[in-house]
């Protein structure tokens, strides 16, 4: 069996090196949401390897990048158009609420 | 099945080869991109929790098998790389290699989903089961069920796709074996590929956002 085509095997060894450093990364205390930025930062990188260089989307036609955008234009669509309504939303969580029972409010249960 | 001919022609409603090629990818991306959508609702819920009780989540990542969890990432990162292998040994003609690379890739899929039963198995016994056997004394039970709740869903329909990627990767081997693919046809081979990796990039972001949450907390 011929060596694999070097390009390939650069991907394979830059994803492993991405896959240690996020694993590592993750036990370093970073101050408010860096540690979760870090880590989907490394999982974007990871994921255009993949794209890029196993794929081939960005050597494939423009109609097949197009379904591909699409995807991700709607996903963004998807968590814009909910955090408009969950981000807007003034509860104040401490700790495990309990779920709401619908009776909080009847009269005599005040 | 036959040894493929030496000049395959175009089904009738393309002019050329690579049309027909190029058309099977591209329907392969408009399904990925409604499977993007399909693992987006999910992930939605996810980042809703996750903003919501963010101690409680931290709390349950720290219970997640991080080992099982890295090995697994390891394992399907390895699995594209031989699939990618495969497609471009496909389109050179190497036969032999397409085959093997193949049932790699196949032992590399069968070899995640036996970790991940495993990982479901200790999980079973330390009953962090949703709606089966939970049980868990933390002041954010709650939250951590929720957790459990969608890790079992995420991980489990990401395993359905591995397990059909597996099925689809077999059916492949076994009709290069037979010399159905060609460096003219080799479309089902790259098509193959192309939701191997996507099932791939799904678990890079499942694994930061099941295994790495809260691994810097207490």
């Amino acid at each position: 069996m011929k060596a694999p085509p070097l390009p390939l095997l650069f991907t394979w060894a830059a994803l492993l090196g991405l896959l240690a450093a996020t694993l590592g990364l993750a036990y370093v205390p970073m101050p408010g949401p860096m540690n979760v930025v870090v880590a989907l930062g490394i999982s974007v990188a990871k994921a255009l390897l993949v794209l890029a260089l196993f794929m081939k989307l960005f050597r494939a036609p423009a109609l097949t990048r197009a379904a591909a955008a699409a995807g991700l234009f709607w996903l963004a669509i998807l968590f814009a158009l909910s955090a408009t309504d969950y981000l807007t939303r003034k509860v104040e969580h401490a700790g495990d609420l309990p779920a709401p029972t619908g009776r909080e409010h009847q009269p005599g249960n005040r | 099945m036959p040894e493929a001919p030496a000049n395959p022609m175009p089904e009738p409603q393309y002019a050329t080869m690579e049309q027909q090629a190029d058309t099977a990818a591209f329907g392969m991306w408009v399904f990925l991109a409604t499977e993007i959508l399909f693992f987006g609702g999910m992930l939605l819920a996810y980042t809703w929790l996750r903003a919501s009780y963010p101690e409680g989540v931290a709390e349950a990542g720290r219970h997640t098998r991080i080992v099982i969890g890295s090995v697994n990432t390891l394992v399907l990162l390895t699995s594209s790389f031989t699939m990618a292998w495969a497609v471009h040994a496909a389109e050179h003609e190497q036969r032999r290699a397409l085959v093997r690379l193949l049932a790699v890739t196949a032992l590399l899929g069968l070899l995640f989903l036996g970790l991940k039963g495993y990982e479901y198995h200790t999980e079973w016994t330390e009953h962090l089961v949703p709606g089966l056997n939970f049980h868990e004394e933390s002041a954010h039970a709650q939250a951590i069920e929720l957790f459990y709740f969608l890790y079992f869903l995420l991980t489990g329909i990401h395993g359905i796709h591995v397990t059909i990627g597996i099925g689809l990767i077999v059916v492949m081997a076994v009709r290069a074996r037979r010399g159905a693919f060609s460096s003219r046809y080799y479309t089902p081979v790259e098509v193959t590929g192309l939701y191997w990796h996507f099932v791939d990039i799904v678990w890079i972001f499942l694994y930061p956002l099941i295994y790495l949450v809260g691994r810097s907390g207490p």
